[in-house]
């Protein structure tokens, strides 16, 4: 269980962390979720102890990270996958982190099989790619056998099958009671790979929730409909409890409105019963990237301009009542 | 893809023994023997101080045979002892400071130093151990090397002969001196030996100001600067002042443990010297592990 309290880093006059408090629960899957620059892994940095937090604690099973005499016997953690000595083998950088800890050289290559790089393991790790590199720092994650597990973007740069291997490895850690919390820029990989969700933007919590409830908030349904009569129509849909926006109409096409609130069966049905044509009537998917991107607009940190991204028809929500 | 063999309940962390500071000593050993700057470094300085030992003292012995006299050849003459520890050692010196350096800052440039201090976080024992395993190091092989160059000027200048001329009341007069050294001279075991213990402080000396720096070419500059231009160059300060702040400079101080004959004007003697440059040396690395418990990694 890692517990962080009020937890705040100032750099300057920037505040990369914003009084955060939170919990991660063991036996599941944490997903800390964030744009660039959300602070995301100034929050790891602060609760391994490698960056002195401005305000507040971050506690691992109830104890500081430097308090704890082997530490990689109880926290894991994958950082950067290059935070290693080019020139050194893997092997030999993984097996002074064993020696740290009193942990025997057969240890160093039950973690090279788990990772599958024994073979490699005595090759410098300049030579190794972005992926394998990623390979060497779960090893070194795992060496302690640890019961909490920190891990940093751990899917950047890896093939699609690398992040399938990642993602099962950290749902079976997960199901072993450990706690896995795990950093990602990514809200479709995190949909599929955590059990429960931490939102941070500007340092700041945005939303903590499971990973299904986000995704039921999130995704609330619209219905594009197409009608020659949309104004009686939208009215119509505004007294059943539904609430219709026109949308600009297409060139030669009957006016459109989105529907929110309301499910295409039943506007269909309503449609019905008053004679009204429809020419179209489209259930619209949101997808979870964009309610992310919604959910986090306004703390993004490195923003630029975003033309046309939002325009896509198919993938847009529109919905006023996803963001929070 | 590979499976997991782990156990499915609570797990317990890997089995471990106590580690403590040995493990930390361990891990050090681990990471200085396992890159190559080491072992390069390392030959750069034994070359480098064995074969201008012998180069210098052979040229030297030679200009002097041919009848030609520099300051080099007056002091191979005065001070043999001095000159062959001095010649080669001087040089190879810088590659122990490269080496102090590098140890510590290729951590900070690789970002092995996360590494290191995830599994370390009371943080300080990381520099004393890693210290403690450079030093002993350093000591091994600077004592071989001092040993080796002792060994070898001695073997080029023993029996040389050189005629020293002179003018005694209006004659010329011709002396012929043959040149001898030996371990068993007054002072020559402790200059050799110091030469190795210099070393072994001067390598400590520069992981200490790498520590402070962090940054690779910074700490090398940094203290490469200090030992061959700015400590040096304290020497022109003028009066009793300038010279008190001379002698006690770290490097400064530290050579006249090097040296096996006092000189007339040396203020402090070549334990005093020594046990200064210690002094330094243990200043900054405790302001190496300050900066390093306060600073984020």
């Amino acid at each position: 269980m890692i517990e962080a309290q009020d937890l705040s880093k100032r750099y300057g006059d920037k505040l990369a962390v914003d009084h955060l408090s939170f919990k991660v629960e063991p036996g599941r899957v944490t997903g800390f979720l964030g744009p660039n620059g959300a602070g995301k892994s100034t929050t790891m940095r602060l609760m391994l102890g490698l960056d002195r937090p401005s305000t507040g604690t971050a506690t691992i099973n109830g104890r500081p990270y430097a308090q704890l005499a082997q530490p990689l016997r109880t926290v894991g953690a994958l950082l950067e996958a290059k935070a290693m000595h080019p020139g050194r083998s893997a092997r030999n950088h993984l097996l002074f982190l064993a020696q740290t800890q009193g942990l025997p050289s057969r240890r160093v290559d039950e973690v090279l099989d788990l990772v599958g790089l024994r073979a490699v393991a005595r090759q410098r790790v300049r030579g190794y790619s972005l992926g394998m590199s990623q390979r060497v720092g779960i090893a070194a994650a795992m060496l302690g056998n640890p019961s909490v597990l920190l891990l940093d973007e751990p899917v950047n740069g890896l093939d699609p099958e690398g992040i399938l291997w990642i993602r099962n490895l950290m749902k079976h850690l997960a199901s072993e009671q450990r706690t896995i919390f795990v950093s990602s820029h990514l809200m479709n990989e995190m949909a599929v790979t955590a059990d429960h969700l931490i939102v941070i933007g500007k340092g700041k919590l945005i939303a903590e929730s499971s990973t299904q409830e986000f995704i039921e908030r999130s995704s609330e349904k619209t219905v594009l409909v197409r009608s020659p009569d949309a104004a009686t129509l939208a009215d119509l849909i505004a007294a059943e409890g539904g609430k219709a926006i026109a949308q600009d109409p297409a060139q030669g096409r009957a006016a459109a409105l989105s529907v929110t609130g309301l499910e295409a069966p039943r506007i269909g049905e309503i449609a019905a019963t008053n004679r009204i044509v429809l020419h179209e009537l489209t259930p619209q998917l949101g997808s979870l990237e964009e309610a992310f991107i919604e959910m986090t607009a306004g703390s993004v940190e490195y923003g630029g301009d975003t033309p046309a991204v939002a325009q896509e028809p198919a993938a847009s929500v529109t919905s006023p009542g996803s963001s929070q | 893809m590979s499976t997991v063999s782990t156990a499915p309940a609570a797990p317990a962390p890997a089995p471990a023994r106590r580690a403590g500071f040995g493990g930390y000593l361990l891990a050090e050993w681990t990471k200085i023997r396992s890159v190559r700057s080491t072992v390069w470094t390392l030959i750069v300085f034994v070359v480098v101080s064995l074969g201008l030992t012998t180069l210098l003292t052979w040229l030297t012995l030679n200009a002097i045979s041919n009848g030609r006299r520099g300051n080099a050849a007056s002091s191979i003459v005065t001070d043999p002892v001095n000159f062959i520890l001095g010649t080669g050692l001087g040089l190879g010196q810088l590659a122990i400071c490269v080496l102090g350096v590098l140890v510590i800052t290729s951590e900070y440039s690789t970002g092995a130093i996360r590494s290191a201090l995830l599994a370390v976080p009371h943080r300080y024992p990381v520099i004393l151990a890693k210290g403690l395993v450079f030093a002993a190091l350093v000591i091994v092989v600077g004592e071989i090397v001092a040993f080796l160059s002792f060994f070898i000027g001695k073997a080029l200048v023993n029996g040389h002969v050189v005629t020293l001329r002179g003018h005694v009341g209006g004659h010329v007069v011709s002396v012929n001196h043959t040149i001898t050294v030996s371990l068993s001279q007054p002072g020559v075991l402790q200059a050799v030996v110091g030469s190795g213990l210099y070393l072994t402080v001067l390598g400590l000396f520069a992981l200490a100001i790498g520590g402070l720096i962090r940054h690779t070419a910074g700490a090398i500059t940094a203290v490469i600067g200090m030992v061959l231009v700015i400590f040096p160059l304290a020497a022109l300060l003028p009066d009793s002042w300038g010279a008190h702040v001379h002698a006690y400079l770290p490097t400064v101080a530290g050579q006249l443990i090097t040296q096996d004959k006092p000189t007339a004007d040396q203020l402090l003697s070549a334990w005093q010297g020594f046990g200064v440059f210690c002094a330094w040396t243990v200043l900054l690395l405790a302001a190496a592990i300050f900066l390093l418990q306060k600073r984020d990694a």
